[in-house]
C-alpha cells in the first residue's frame, strides 16, 4: 500500500466510523465495539505511517485542486507525525474511557456523541497532516464544528450558553483573524504551501510580518492565548470525556500545533530570530503563562483549575516556540506530547471522581485518596508531570525549553518557567497532599463507595504508565522533535 | 437547424410552455408540461455555454431583423452563465414543486400556477440573453408581473400584501429603468446595447448620460434588492409559496445583479464608471451597510423564512461588493457568488419547504426540537447554512476567498476584515436556528413531523451535495466566473 493510500485510509477510517456509528446505534455494545475497533485500525495505520516515516520514506498526496491557489493537500512531516500519534493513540484510551464514563453516568444522546467524537478525530487528523495552510484551515474549523455539538452535549441552558461561547470565540478568531491572515500569506508569498524555512522571508517589510505573526497567534484561537482563551473554561460544561478530548487530545493540541506549523513552516524559525520582530510573542505567552496559573489557584471547581492550568501549559508550547533556538523547538513539540498524557489522567482522574462520587469541587476531596487510590495515584503522576517533576513526561519538556532560553540568554522565559512551575506546585500539590493525607471529609464520607467502573480506571492508570513511560523512553517523540528543529 | 435556433428556443420554449399551461386545467399535466420544458431547459443553456466558452459571442438576430433596428440575442460567456444558472435552478425546482405546490396552493390554480411560473422563467431567460435595451424592459415586465402573481399565491395572508409592496417598488424599478433607456435612446440613436456602447464614448460625460446611468442604476438595484432598496424582498421571500421562495431567491436578484454587470461593465465602461465617477465608494458603501445591517436584523427574526430573507439581502452585498471592486479576483467573486449564493439558498429554502410541508409552519419557535423528528432536512439545513456562514469545504468559502483576495489586491485590508466579521453574524442567525432545532424541547407542532416525502428531500440533497461539490471542485464554477471577469473587464462586448 502506498503512503499516500495510508494517508487517506488514515482519513476516511474515523469518517467511516462515525457513519458506522450511526449504523449500529441500535446496539449499544455493537457500537461501542465499532468506535474502538475504528480507533485501534487507525492507531495501527498512523505507527505504520511513522514507521515509514522514520524510514525516510516521503509520504504525501497528490494535490486536489480546489481553485487557482487552493489545494488540497496532505503530507507528513515530523511535527504532524507526533501529533497524529498522540491523538490517535489517546483516542483509544479516551474511548474506552468514555465507554465507562458515559454509561457510568447514564448520559443521553451517546450515539451522536460518538459520530461527533469520530468525526473530530477525523478532522485532527487532517489537521496533522495537512500540507498547506488552505487543508489545515479546512480541517481545523471542522474540528470546531463537530466539538460544538459536544461541548453542547447535557443540553441544558449552562452547556448552550458554553456551546455558545466556544462556537463563538473560536469561529471568530479563525474567520475574523486567521482566515485573514491566510489570504495576506496567500497574496505575499504566492502560495500556501508549508515549506521549512518559511515562504514569507524577504517578501514584505518587518512590520507587516510582526501583524501576520500575531494576526496567526490570535486567529489560532484553539492555543487559547490570552485574552482569547475564555472558551477553554467556558467549555467545561462538557462530559468529562469531552473535556478530556479538548484539552488533551485534539482541540488544544491543533492549536498549538497549528501556531508552531505556522512558526517553522510559513515564517521560518531563522527568518524570524534573525527579523527579531517576534519578541512580543515572549511576552505575551510569557504573560498568558503566569496570569493563567493566578487564575488557577482561586478555582475551586476541579475541572475548571485544570482548564485554566491547561492555558498556562499551552503558552508554555508558544513560549518555546517563540525562544525561536532548534532546542526551544524541540522543547515545544516534546512538551505538546508531554501535555497530552498527563492533562488526559488528570481529566480522567477528575471525571473518575465525578463518576464515583458526584464530587467536583477541589474543596471536597479530603482523604480521596484512601477510597479511590487509582484514581488519585493517577492525578498524582499527571500533577508532577505539569509541575516539571522527573521521572514523569512533564520534566523533558520544560528540560529542553530551559536549555533553549539560556542558550540564547533570554531571561525572562527562564523567570517565566520557574515562576510558573512554582505556581503548579501551589495549585496542584494541595490536591494530593488533602488527597492522602487529611482525614475523609464529609463529602467523601457520603459520596464515595470506591473506585469509578472499571474502564474508567483503566483508562487512567493507562496515561499514567504513559506519562512516566514518555519520560523513560523518549526515543521517538525526541527523534521526531529533533527532525522538526533540524529540518 | 435547433442548434443555430438555441437562443429564441431558450426564451420560446418556456412561453409556449406557459399558454400549453394555462390551457390545461389540470393541475397534474400542467406539472408535467413545465416538468419537460425545466428539464430541457439547462440542456440548452448548457449548448449555448459550451458554444462562447472560449470567447466567442453568438449574435442572434431575432425573426431574421438585422440589428441594431432588429432585436438581437446577444450571448458571451457571462450571460451564458446567467443562462445555465437559471435554467438549472428550474429543472432543480419543479421535481420539488409537485407535492409543495399540491400542499400549498388551491387545486383549481394548480395549472394557473404553473403558467405563471413558466412566464417567469421565460422572462428571467429573456432579460439575460437579450441585448436590446428594450426587449430587457419587457422580459423584466414579463417577469416581475409574474413574480408578484406567484407571491400573491401564497397560503399567508399577508402573501397578497407582500405582493402588492412588491408591484409598487418592482414597476418603480421597472419604471426607473426604462427612463433611463430612453435617455439613453436619445443621446444614441439606439436600443441595441452594442450599438449603444460603440456610440457612448464620445458623449459620456454629458448629463444626459449621467442621468440615465443614474437611472438605470436605482432602477436594476430596486431589482436587485441593493440597501437601501430592498425592503420588498423580506416580505415577498417569506409569505410566497415555498417553491416560489425557492425560485426567487435563487434567481430573480441574479438576473438583476447580471443587468448591472451588463451595463457598468460593458455599456458604459469600467473605467468611466469606476474610475470617473463614484460608483466604487458609493457601491462599497451600501454593500457593507447590507452585509451588516441585514445580517443583524435576521438575527432577531421570528419567522426563518424572514431571516434568511434578510440573509439574501446581506449575500446581495457580497455580490455587489465584488462589482465595486472591479478588479479580476473581486470581479471572480461577485460572479461565482452569484452561483454559490443561488445554490446554497436555494437549499436552505427547499429545507424549509419542507419543514412547511410537514408542520405547517416556519416560525423558530414551532421548529423546536425538530433535529430529532427530521434529522435529514436539518442536516442539510444545517450544511447549507454553513455554507452561508462560509466555512472552507463549502461553496460560501470560495466566494469569500476572491473577494478577500480581491480587496488586498486594492490593499484595502480594511474591507478584508469587515468581510470576515460579517460572517461572524451570519454564524449568530445559522447557530440560533441549530440551537432552537437541536437543543429544545419539542414544539407541539414539531411532535407530528416527518421527514418530507421523497419528491421533496431529493432536490433539497441535491442542492446540499452541490454545496459541498462545488466548494471542493470548483472548476466549472471558478472557471467560468473567471472568463467572464476578465470578457467584462475588457469591456468587450
Amino acid at each position: 500500500m502506498t503512503g499516500e493510500t495510508l494517508i487517506y485510509l488514515a482519513l476516511a477510517l474515523p469518517t467511516l466510523g462515525a457513519v458506522l456509528i450511526g449504523l449500529t446505534a441500535w446496539n449499544a455494545n455493537l457500537r461501542e465495539t465499532v468506535t474502538l475497533v475504528t480507533a485501534t485500525s487507525l492507531f495501527l495505520i498512523v505507527l505504520n505511517l511513522l514507521d515509514r516515516f522514520m524510514g525516510a520514506e516521503a509520504l504525501a498526496t497528490a494535490p486536489v485542486h480546489v481553485a487557482p491557489g487552493l489545494d488540497l493537500a496532505f503530507s507528513i512531516e515530523p511535527l504532524g507525525m507526533l501529533f497524529a500519534c498522540i491523538a490517535s493513540g489517546l483516542w483509544i484510551v479516551n474511548s474506552v474511557y468514555s465507554i465507562g464514563y458515559m454509561r457510568g453516568n447514564r448520559e443521553p444522546r451517546q450515539t451522536s456523541f460518538y459520530i461527533c467524537f469520530a468525526i473530530a478525530i477525523a478532522s485532527t487528523i487532517g489537521i496533522a497532516f495537512a500540507a498547506n495552510l488552505f487543508t489545515l484551515f479546512l480541517f481545523y474549523e471542522i474540528l470546531t464544528l463537530s466539538t460544538y455539538p459536544l461541548v453542547a452535549h447535557k443540553g441544558n441552558d449552562e452547556a448552550k450558553a458554553g456551546a455558545r461561547v466556544y462556537l463563538l470565540i473560536l469561529l471568530g478568531t479563525s474567520m475574523v483573524l486567521f482566515l485573514p491572515a491566510v489570504i495576506a500569506t496567500a497574496v505575499i508569498a504566492g502560495t500556501l504551501d508549508f515549506t521549512f524555512g518559511g515562504i514569507l522571508a524577504g517578501r514584505t517589510s518587518d512590520t507587516v510580518i510582526a501583524i501576520l505573526l500575531a494576526l496567526y497567534v490570535f486567529g489560532i484561537g484553539k492555543a487559547a492565548v490570552m485574552p482569547l482563551h475564555w472558551w477553554l473554561p467556558a467549555a467545561m460544561v462538557a462530559p468529562t470525556p469531552v473535556s478530556a478530548l479538548l484539552h488533551a487530545v485534539a482541540v488544544v493540541k491543533a492549536g498549538v500545533f497549528s501556531v508552531l506549523k505556522v512558526i517553522v513552516y510559513i515564517f521560518g524559525v531563522e527568518a524570524l530570530s534573525t527579523a527579531g520582530n517576534a519578541t512580543w510573542l515572549v511576552w505575551v505567552a510569557g504573560f498568558t503563562v503566569i496570569v493563567a496559573s493566578l487564575v488557577a489557584l482561586r478555582q475551586d471547581n476541579l475541572k475548571r483549575r485544570l482548564a485554566y492550568s491547561t492555558v498556562s501549559q499551552l503558552s508554555y508550547v508558544i513560549l518555546a516556540a517563540a525562544i525561536l533556538t532548534p532546542i526551544s523547538i524541540v522543547g515545544a513539540a516534546m512538551h505538546i506530547a508531554a501535555h497530552a498524557v498527563s492533562k488526559i489522567t488528570l481529566f480522567f482522574a477528575a471525571g473518575s471522581i465525578y463518576t464515583a462520587a458526584h464530587l467536583t469541587e477541589v474543596s471536597q476531596l479530603d482523604g480521596i485518596g484512601r477510597r479511590m487510590p487509582w484514581t488519585m495515584a493517577a492525578f498524582a503522576i499527571g500533577a508532577l508531570s505539569m509541575i516539571g517533576v522527573p521521572p514523569t513526561a512533564g520534566f523533558l519538556g520544560k528540560w529542553f525549553m530551559l536549555s533553549g532560553a539560556m542558550e540564547t540568554g533570554q531571561w525572562l522565559p527562564v523567570a517565566v518557567i520557574v515562576v510558573s512551575t512554582l505556581l503548579n506546585a501551589g495549585y496542584f500539590l494541595p490536591i494530593v497532599v488533602q488527597a492522602f493525607f487529611k482525614a475523609p471529609g464529609k463529602e467523601v464520607k457520603a459520596h464515595v463507595k470506591g473506585e469509578a467502573p472499571f474502564p474508567i480506571v483503566l483508562a487512567l492508570t493507562a496515561t499514567a504508565i504513559g506519562t512516566v513511560a514518555l519520560f523513560l523512553l523518549p526515543e521517538i517523540p525526541l527523534a521526531l522533535s529533533r527532525m522538526l528543529a533540524g529540518g | 437547424m435547433i442548434l443555430s435556433n438555441l437562443p429564441a428556443i431558450q426564451v420560446v420554449l418556456p412561453l409556449l410552455g406557459a399558454v400549453i399551461c394555462a390551457c390545461v386545467r389540470r393541475g397534474v399535466i400542467a406539472w408535467g408540461v413545465t416538468l419537460w420544458v425545466a428539464l430541457a431547459m439547462p440542456i440548452v443553456a448548457a449548448l449555448i455555454l459550451a458554444q462562447v466558452y472560449d470567447g466567442t459571442v453568438i449574435s442572434y438576430a431575432m425573426g431574421g431583423w438585422p440589428p441594431p433596428i432588429g432585436i438581437e440575442y446577444r450571448v458571451d460567456i457571462a450571460n451564458a452563465f446567467m443562462l445555465l444558472l437559471v435554467s438549472a435552478i428550474a429543472a432543480i425546482v419543479v421535481p420539488y414543486a409537485k407535492q409543495s405546490v399540491e400542499a400549498e396552493i388551491a387545486p383549481e390554480n394548480h395549472a394557473w400556477y404553473y403558467a405563471i411560473f413558466l412566464l417567469c422563467l421565460s422572462g428571467l431567460l429573456g432579460i439575460a440573453i437579450t441585448g436590446d435595451a428594450f426587449n430587457i424592459f419587457v422580459f423584466m415586465e414579463v417577469s416581475s408581473l409574474a413574480t408578484y402573481a406567484l407571491i400573491a399565491m401564497g397560503k399567508d395572508r399577508r402573501a397578497l400584501l407582500a405582493a402588492y409592496q412588491y408591484l409598487i417598488v418592482g414597476t418603480i424599478g421597472a419604471s426607473f429603468y426604462v427612463i433611463g433607456v430612453g435617455f439613453l435612446y436619445s443621446m444614441t440613436g439606439s436600443l441595441n446595447l452594442a450599438d449603444v456602447a460603440g456610440r457612448i464614448a464620445e458623449i459620456e460625460n454629458s448629463r444626459p448620460v449621467l442621468a440615465a446611468l443614474a437611472f438605470l442604476t436605482v432602477g436594476i438595484s430596486l431589482k436587485l434588492a441593493l440597501f437601501p432598496l430592498h425592503v420588498w424582498l423580506p416580505n415577498a421571500y417569506a409569505y410566497a409559496p415555498s417553491m416560489a421562495t425557492v425560485f426567487l431567491a435563487a434567481t430573480a436578484t441574479k438576473v438583476a445583479v447580471y443587468l448591472m454587470l451588463r451595463y457598468f461593465f460593458s455599456v458604459f465602461g469600467a473605467s468611466f464608471v469606476f474610475e470617473e465617477l463614484p460608483v466604487t465608494e458609493i457601491l462599497m458603501l451600501l454593500s457593507l451597510a447590507a452585509m451588516f445591517g441585514a445580517s443583524i436584523v435576521a438575527i432577531f427574526q421570528a419567522n426563518v423564512k424572514r431571516m434568511l430573507a434578510y440573509s439574501s439581502v446581506a449575500q446581495v452585498g457580497y455580490i455587489t461588493l465584488g462589482i465595486a471592486l472591479a478588479n479580476q479576483a473581486g470581479l471572480t467573486g461577485g460572479i461565482v457568488h452569484l452561483f454559490n449564493h443561488a445554490v446554497m439558498k436555494g437549499a436552505l429554502f427547499m429545507a424549509l419547504g419542507g419543514v412547511a410541508y410537514r408542520i405547517g409552519s416556519v416560525r423558530i419557535e414551532d421548529m423546536a426540537g425538530l433535529g430529532r423528528r427530521m434529522p435529514i432536512t436539518m442536516g442539510a439545513l444545517v450544511l447549507a447554512g454553513l455554507g452561508i456562514i462560509g466555512v472552507p469545504g463549502t461553496v460560501g468559502f470560495i466566494s469569500k476567498w476572491y473577494l478577500g483576495l480581491g480587496a488586498f489586491e486594492e490593499g484595502w485590508w480594511w474591507l478584508v476584515l469587515l468581510l470576515v466579521a460579517s460572517s461572524l453574524l451570519a454564524v449568530v442567525y445559522i447557530g440560533r436556528i441549530v440551537e432552537v432545532v437541536y437543543f429544545r424541547e419539542e414544539s407541539r407542532l414539531a411532535r407530528k413531523a416527518s421527514e418530507p416525502p421523497a419528491g421533496l428531500l431529493v432536490p433539497t440533497l441535491v442542492l446540499v451535495a452541490a454545496t459541498v461539490y462545488f466548494g471542493i471542485d470548483t472548476s466549472l464554477s471558478v472557471g467560468v466566473a473567471q472568463r467572464a471577469a476578465e470578457l467584462l473587464l475588457a469591456g468587450v462586448r
